[in-house]
């Protein structure tokens, strides 16, 4: 198997039965419960990561601000999971189009049953598979809006949303994990979703950040966050729910998902070690903000490579990505004068691009046989590999971003008015406030 | 009849705490503040983003007294909270015209302790 992506349990070579065409009866046979189980448990994990994740950056932004990012986060789940069972689904994962995307055959998830889908997953139902997926197409564009958090209009928020999930990512999940989409078929490895959701969308808020400008009284005049336990919160909830995304990424339950658990668990520690101590080196004290930062950094980074890399290669990914988005964060962003305000393309975009080379350079067969080896492994083709459908997923989501923003800002206005942005999101999109002064 | 305010820094409110206590004097009014005087007081960091804490979090607290009191007062407050540090805090003593205990609408000196 070259094309081997974040699922390729061995079984996939002994079951190469269409999966169309298999009966009631066979099909049940082939349910495996404790796979269906994880993989049923990992989506309501991958799910809690989105409002973790609203906790996360809601914690970073000015009190008048937490219910927009709440409500976005919300909004994102509502939107995207109506969007991913009537067409996303289908763009995505549906029969291939000329490796670029999926067709509308599956749309309103038509075929999508209750069998097992060979091609996809083996021993789950197929809607298993399809509502796993679902909760990676919800939090991909959930974590835009660090990026442009605290000055969208709301309106514009919700049509963003829908616009990005259908032209931006449902493409993207397709060349990467479609069956005959262009990077499968090149080989590309992507356990969890490195490139198709933190490349695509940290890129993404970068190209947002750009378009929106930056936050009135930015970087001078702008509160330090509200609430840092909130942010605590959402970023431990987050290791927690990645452990659905990364090792549920195996679609089932044995020696692969656990290889995916403890890498990814190892590659948090480190990262968030890392930072403190570089926080420690360079801030004169290790920092709350920082030790989250580099726990998330690393989650992100060990996302592509969990289910290829040993102990030793989530270390090296956790320390390499501490360093790498530190030096982005507090360096490249100063000097650039973007503002990018909760950080996600440099946590997600910079430590998505960090994991999907380092899967590159790690990658081992030792660990996982259907995987492929990296450069340290006497493999550089793979490293090019990885290079190249990063370069692509960068480039494509950087220039749809931009058109997607420019197509909203002219229907219907991207920005919230100077005034409505000095009041506060909260108030001025919602009509509420995040707390009361008086009991 | 005066009214004294000081805006201390936070740390030191159990002291003023106790030695007003010492004083006799239980009746006072502590808020939240935020502030600046001359210092520029430890600067909070953000991702290496540094604040420069143009306002820094203090103490206000404020007790009403009748005229016998405001030295016991002052000096306590005096001895809270001084470190002998830039930004130990300013008191303000000001007039009052009237007081009124709500209870009994006692007015006057006798509504203040």
């Amino acid at each position: 198997m070259k094309a081997v992506k974040r699922w390729f349990p061995p079984v996939v070579s002994l079951l190469f039965i269409s999966s169309f065409a298999s009966a009631d009866t066979i099909a049940v046979a082939r349910i495996d419960s404790g796979d269906t189980a994880w993989v049923l448990i990992s989506a309501a994990l991958v799910l809690m990561m989105t409002p973790a994740l609203a906790f996360f950056y809601g914690g970073l932004v000015r009190k008048k601000n937490i219910l927009s990012i709440l409500m976005q986060c919300f909004m994102t789940m509502a939107i995207v999971s109506l969007q991913w069972v009537l067409i996303g689904y289908s763009l995505s994962f549906g029969p291939d189009v000329k490796g670029l995307i999926g067709s509308l055959a599956w749309a309103g998830l038509k075929g999508v049953g209750l069998t097992p889908n060979v091609n996809y997953a083996p021993t789950i139902p197929h809607q298993a598979f399809m509502i796993y997926q679902a909760m990676f197409a919800i939090i991909t564009p959930a974590l835009i809006l660090g990026a442009f958090a605290e000055r969208m209009k709301f309106s514009a928020f919700c049509l963003f949303t829908f616009l990005w999930a259908t032209v931006v990512y449902d493409p993207v999940a397709h060349w990467v994990w479609g069956v005959g989409g262009i990077f499968h078929n090149m080989g590309a490895l992507d356990f969890a979703g490195g490139t198709v959701v933190h490349v695509n969308a940290g890129v993404a808020a970068l190209a947002s950040a750009l378009v929106l400008g930056r936050r009135q009284g930015y970087p001078d005049h702008i509160s330090p966050p509200h609430n840092l336990p909130f942010a605590v919160l959402g970023a431990g909830l987050l290791w927690v729910g990645w452990f659905g995304f990364n090792a549920g990424s195996a679609l089932s339950s044995g020696a692969l998902a656990t290889t995916a658990f403890v890498a990814t668990h190892i590659a948090a520690a480190t990262a968030g070690l890392t930072w403190a101590l570089l926080d420690w080196v360079f801030a004169k004290r290790p920092t709350v903000l920082g030790i989250i930062t580099g726990a998330v950094g690393g989650l992100v980074a060990i996302t592509p490579a969990a289910g290829f890399v040993d102990v030793y290669g989530a270390i090296a990914i956790g320390v390499g990505v501490s360093l790498i988005c530190y030096l982005a964060v507090a360096v490249v962003k100063a000097k650039f004068g973007y503002d990018d305000s909760l950080d996600a393309f440099g946590v997600h975009g910079i430590g998505g691009m960090w994991g999907a080379i380092a899967t590159g350079l790690f990658a081992t067969k030792l660990v996982n046989p259907g995987g492929s080896n990296g450069f340290f492994y006497g493999n550089p083709a793979q490293l090019m590999i990885q290079v190249k459908t990063t370069l692509a997923t960068i480039v494509y989501s950087f220039v749809m971003t931009i058109v997607l923003l420019k197509l909203i800002d002219a229907l219907v206005g991207l920005r919230v008015s100077a005034q409505d942005e000095r009041i506060g999101l909260d108030l001025t999109q919602h009509r509420e406030a995040g707390y009361t002064l008086l009991d | 009849m005066k009214y004294i305010i000081a805006v201390i820094q936070p740390d030191r409110l159990d002291e003023v705490l106790r030695h007003l206590e010492e004083k006799e004097i239980h009746l006072v009014t502590v808020t939240n503040v935020m502030g600046r005087g001359r210092q520029k007081g430890i600067s909070e960091v953000y991702r290496s983003h540094k604040e420069a804490g143009s306002l820094l979090k203090k103490v206000r607290l404020e007790v009403a007294v009748n005229d016998e009191f405001v030295k016991p007062a002052v000096d306590a407050i005096m001895a809270g909270a001084r470190t002998g540090h830039v930004g130990d805090g300013k008191i303000f003593v000001v007039d009052l015209t009237e007081c009124l205990r709500i209870r009994t609408g006692e007015t006057g000196h006798v509504a203040i302790g």
